[in-house]
């Protein structure tokens, strides 16, 4: 909703009052942050009498060009730890999600019903807990504990997903693959499913970005990856008070993956959009055919983007 | 089966450490997430600019980063260590943007039609959003909101590795006793999540519904 519509054009006061408060909240955030700098900054003074540096010191942070240290978190724990996880996990889920929005959507409701039960138990169910289900109960390592714990729980959701977007397409469209003479199997392979698929890509993508950040579970079940190496492993290699340095550094790596990703996924999702209302524009386009993405059914998808 | 039910007690136990931080911390999310989503639409500038980038990073890192971040560095920005305390921070800080964002969406989705209407017949800003936009609002947001807090009761068990001893950290406490049952002390744990995110769930799903056919 935009905001010229709530309240009528502000006028000179008003303005000058907005400016006013823009500028005290202003101060007030960065006094904020430059306190934290400061508590950050100041040294300490421990029980037995030690000075410690305090957070910005140079020593604290000479690390940074040390080639080894960024060979560590960006190699193997990010390279070779969670994107190799989030990649093989990803891939298992869209898999497990195709597969379970065909069982959720089949006729037999022998299939359905089982398929429906299946997946509200996972998808109610903590990642952690489905890792270490896997873990303890199978036994095969941390790595395809992880992989396999993120993706049964992202199939399911993906599975969801998929299964709204296929109930949401058009009657007619079941209806004219059928017509055509395909069975119902290639109706749904041929027909549904790939405009299922379209139409969910960017909640799709959202769920990756999701599956990329819980990862990060894979660190209480001791995976090696960009959590472990950085906050674990190498403050024990280079000492303790390199600790809030690989915080810091973590934070950055993550954030600029993920949001790279999110960038990825809104271009997909305005894409898919505009597409949309190219095809709604068309001479063909009738008031009552429903093409856009059932909302509601967008919402009941979307719980897991926490 | 008789391992869940001769160690019930430690298991509730778990279990009401895990309502209390989904409590304590769904309290602190609503009411953070509600500030956070005025100050986005708010006409101050720096308010606005100040929650699009607190969004933008909590939302994109993991929730075990902000838990490590509450749990080792609070205390040495002098608070008292208290697990569990920091454990409520660090939940209500990663789920406040998800509140902020459903109830942003919400308050999104009225149809710019109605707040014409109101404007139109002389109400004032503050009519406007009390008697117009709010009502209409609430309504679309609650079921997202639902879906928020489910998602929270799921995330609450990433605070065993934070030393708080909720569900998942005493089910690994009875796994130690008793080896044996590991797959029924498992099963016995996802019963227990169940119970809060099903429940929820069907909620979310009927409320769902009703709004859909009041639109």
């Amino acid at each position: 909703m935009s905001n010229n519509v709530l309240f009528d054009v502000p006028g000179p006061r008003a303005r000058r009052t907005s400016r006013i408060a823009s500028i005290v909240t202003s101060v007030v955030i960065v006094g904020g942050l430059f306190y934290l700098y400061l508590a950050l900054e100041a040294p300490r003074v421990t029980a037995n009498g030690t000075e410690t540096p305090g957070m910005f010191d140079p020593t604290r942070w000479d690390v940074i060009t040390d080639g080894r240290m960024w060979n560590a978190i960006l190699v193997r724990g990010l390279l070779l730890g969670t994107l190799k996880m989030a990649a093989v996990a990803a891939v298992f889920a869209l898999l497990i999600g195709v597969i379970f929005s065909f069982a959720r959507t089949a006729r037999s409701k022998w299939i359905r019903i089982p398929a429906a039960v299946l997946l509200d138990f996972f998808r109610g169910m903590p990642v952690l807990l489905l890792m270490l289900f896997i873990l303890l109960i199978i036994g095969p390592g941390a790595y395809w504990a992880g992989v396999a714990g993120l993706a049964i729980y992202n199939g399911a959701v993906i599975g969801e997903a998929l299964r709204s977007g296929i109930q949401s397409l058009p009657k007619g469209q079941r209806e004219s693959g059928l017509a055509i003479g395909l069975t119902p199997v290639q109706t749904r392979l041929i027909v549904e499913f790939p405009q299922a698929f379209r139409q969910m890509l960017p909640i799709i993508i959202a769920q990756l970005v999701v599956l990329l950040k819980d990862t990060s579970l894979a660190y209480i079940i001791a995976y090696p990856e960009l959590l472990n190496i950085g906050l674990r492993q190498l403050p024990t290699t280079y000492g303790n008070r390199y600790f809030f340095t690989f915080f810091f550094i973590v934070l950055i790596v993550y954030l600029t993956v993920n949001l790279l990703l999110s960038w990825v996924a809104r271009i997909v999702a305005r894409r898919t959009a505009s597409g949309r209302k190219t095809r709604r524009t068309g001479p063909t386009a009738g008031k009552d055919e429903k093409v856009g993405v059932d909302t509601a059914a967008m919402n009941a998808v979307m719980p897991d983007s926490s | 089966m008789d391992a869940i039910i001769e160690n019930l007690p430690i298991f509730l136990g778990g279990f009401w450490k895990t309502l209390q931080l989904l409590f304590l911390s769904g309290i602190g999310a609503l009411v953070l997430g509600t500030v956070i989503a005025a100050m986005r639409i708010s006409p101050v500038a720096a308010l606005r600019g100040f929650a699009t980038v607190y969004t933008e990073i909590l939302r994109n890192i993991p929730l075990t980063l902000v838990l490590f971040f509450c749990a080792f560095m609070l205390p040495y920005l002098g608070a008292a260590p208290e697990y569990f305390t920091f454990a409520v921070i660090g939940l209500t800080a990663y789920t406040s943007p998800f509140i902020a964002e459903a109830i942003r969406s919400g308050i999104n989705g009225v149809a710019l039609g109605q707040a014409e209407a109101a404007r139109a017949i002389g109400l004032t800003f503050g009519q406007t959003l009390r008697l117009i936009i709010m009502p209409q609002g609430i309504r679309m947001v609650i079921p997202p909101l639902l879906n928020v807090i489910i998602a929270l009761t799921k995330n609450t068990s990433v605070a065993s590795a934070f030393f708080v001893v909720e569900l998942i950290a005493t089910s690994r406490q009875i796994i130690n006793l008793r080896g044996d049952a590991t797959i029924a002390i498992l099963l016995g744990v996802a019963f227990f999540y169940l119970l809060i995110t099903v429940p929820l769930g069907l909620v979310a799903a009927h409320l769902e519904r009703k709004v859909a056919v009041f639109r």
